[in-house]
């Protein structure tokens, strides 16, 4: 028994440290990131290990000028409108899907979440075709309807599946006391489903921002790139001097690392609500 | 109710999602099954009817077999680190006596996560640069090792470290959402084996992973699918090189598109692609009864 009980702290005391150690090496890297983002290239190139010694905050103000303000810019632009589009127009197609009784519903419905089944990369090609006869080529238009559309089908899946378990006699006493569906939808329906969109919103948000197959291969402008693919641009164009490139990837990497610290609670509730794997 | 059934609603309501999802998302699948058949340039508008010429040329290719080796090993790695090993981890973090620190580890585990996969390219980039990257200076200065390996420059170990690069951001992750669906099992199950004398391992054996088994089949399918499209990573990362060491199906694809202007063959890597991942959503389809529960 005693020997049992002494076996069982080692155990711990190994998962523990297993911890430790699977922490470190996601830390470390990230950490050094920070550090170097401030350091000379010199110093990057000949001592990579070490603190650095000049505190260079201008690698940042060089990073934004060499064209990440622009690039995280139109990321935002890109994200918002498309994760907007994605969440309206996913909550209209899953009321419709769970509440309206028409023929064909089934079908409809299977239309919708069969478009999981095809992924970015089976339409890439023709896409590049499609956008380019739309004059949609080389456009944030065109980034954003085609992230709409591969999200659509998660998402209208998402909101349906919550609106189904939704009690009914709210909508139908209002659509009574003569509430238009219009109204019955944005007044009663969407308040309702606040926690379920915001998850929606959330995943969206994930895929958008971080997306680069198709940002790298629909856009050709330096000045519409959004910041994963200006990144990678701006690696070709910095050529040696790391430090501003790193930079550039501590402004990319921060933002995402404080909102999720700061909607910590919201996001894991998300999580669970959607678990799903990306 | 009579105002359910108005059809101009119905049809405004459902009217963007499935005319996008029509155009944007269906019309190029056709396009790229026939494409696949022809022989094409991407600026213009003439082709020639091949036939099955391009998957035959993709078939014989010399390095067919290492894309697919590459997209398998990717596989059964990312099977091993983001199903198996995620769910022992959060298993472990689930234990009485890591409760404490498990908001920590959970954390920083999934912080990569968040990051853009090329940003983290990108960071790795520099750290297995082979002359002046975190990861050769130490192994030269504190390990004293000569001739480090040039890691991302060796035919042999590209594709692992690309492979390492993505278990590195996305372990994390899964094994917050298995956290998630351990907390879901009821806690009585596990009150009742503490009670009839069941430790830790017997726990997991016996109720976390019968529990979890689904769940478990259900992401293991979608991480394989997910390795069948891998390409981002691949992309930034070492651009399939060095030589064809490290290309998959996806930058194969990519290649043949935007590089050599082999829209053809582009669409046929892009069917084969879409055969495989086709196949797998069925059966991953099949097992979550998607539609019907709640979860995915």
């Amino acid at each position: 028994m005693r020997y049992k009980k002494w076996y069982g702290s080692i155990g711990k005391i190994l998962i523990f440290l297993l911890f430790v150690f699977l922490s470190v090496i996601v830390i470390l890297p990230l950490l050094w990131m920070l550090l170097s983002s401030v350091k000379e290239n010199t110093a990057f190139l000949t001592d990579p290990w070490g603190i650095p010694i000049t505190f260079r905050i201008e690698n940042y103000a060089y990073a934004l000028k060499y064209g990440v303000g622009r690039y995280f810019l139109n990321s935002l632009i890109v994200t918002v409108v498309s994760v907007a589009l994605i969440v309206f127009f996913s909550a209209l197609a899953a009321y419709a899907a769970s509440r309206f009784q028409f023929k064909g519903r089934n079908v409809v419905f299977l239309f919708i979440i069969g478009g999981m089944m095809i992924s970015p990369e089976v339409s890439l090609v023709s896409l590049f075709k499609l956008l380019h006869s739309l004059k949609l080529y080389n456009t944030h238009m065109g980034l954003i309807i085609t992230y709409c559309v591969f999200q659509f089908s998660f998402t209208v899946l998402l909101f349906r599946s919550y609106m189904l378990s939704l009690p009914r006699s709210v909508e139908e006493s209002a659509m009574l006391d003569g509430c238009s569906v219009w109204k019955t939808f944005w007044y009663i329906v969407v308040p309702m489903c606040k926690p379920i969109l915001a998850s929606g919103a959330l995943f969206a948000t994930m895929h958008v921002w971080n997306e680069y197959m198709f940002a790298t291969v629909f856009i050709e402008s330096d000045s519409l790139k959004t910041i994963p693919v200006g990144l990678v641009t701006l690696q070709a164009a910095l050529k040696t001097n790391y430090p501003v490139l790193i930079s550039g990837l501590v402004i990319s990497a921060a933002v995402v690392i404080i909102a999720f610290l700061v909607f910590q609670k919201q996001f894991i509730r998300g999580l669970s609500q959607g678990s799903i794997k990306g | 109710m009579k105002a359910y059934k108005n059809k101009k609603i119905i049809i405004l309501f459902l009217a963007p999602v499935v005319i996008g999802l029509a155009v944007f998302v269906y019309y190029p699948l056709i396009q790229t099954i026939i494409g696949s058949l022809f022989e094409w340039v991407s600026y213009s508008p003439d082709r020639k009817w091949v036939g099955l010429e391009n998957y035959i040329t993709i078939f014989t290719d010399k390095d067919f077999g290492r894309i697919l080796f590459n997209n398998i090993a990717y596989a059964v790695i990312s099977v091993i680190c983001q199903v198996c090993l995620a769910m022992v981890l959060a298993a472990c973090l689930e234990e009485i006596f890591m409760r404490r620190f498990q908001n920590f580890f959970r954390t920083v585990l999934f912080l990569p996560s968040l990051i853009s996969m090329s940003v983290i390219a990108l960071l790795w980039k520099c750290i297995f640069n082979p002359n002046t990257g975190l990861l050769n200076t130490f192994l030269v200065n504190a390990l004293g090792i000569e001739n480090p390996p040039i890691w991302m420059g060796d035919a042999t170990l590209a594709i692992f470290c690309c492979i390492f690069i993505s278990q590195w951001q996305y372990v994390g992750y899964c094994m917050l959402l298995d956290l998630i669906g351990i907390q879901k099992i009821p806690q009585e199950l596990y009150e009742a084996a503490i009670i009839d004398g069941a430790g830790s391992v017997k726990k997991f054996f016996y109720i976390t992973l019968p529990m979890g088994k689904e769940s478990m089949l259900v992401t293991a399918i979608i991480t394989v699918i997910g390795s069948f499209k891998i390409f981002t990573e691949i992309q930034v990362l070492t651009g399939g090189g060095p030589g064809k060491a490290s290309e998959v199906l996806a930058t194969a694809m990519y290649k043949s598109a935007f590089e050599m202007d082999k829209m053809g063959e582009a669409s046929a890597y892009a069917f084969i692609i879409f055969a495989i991942t086709m196949v797998l959503s069925l059966v991953q389809m099949k097992l979550s009864k998607t539609g019907e529960e709640s979860d995915v």
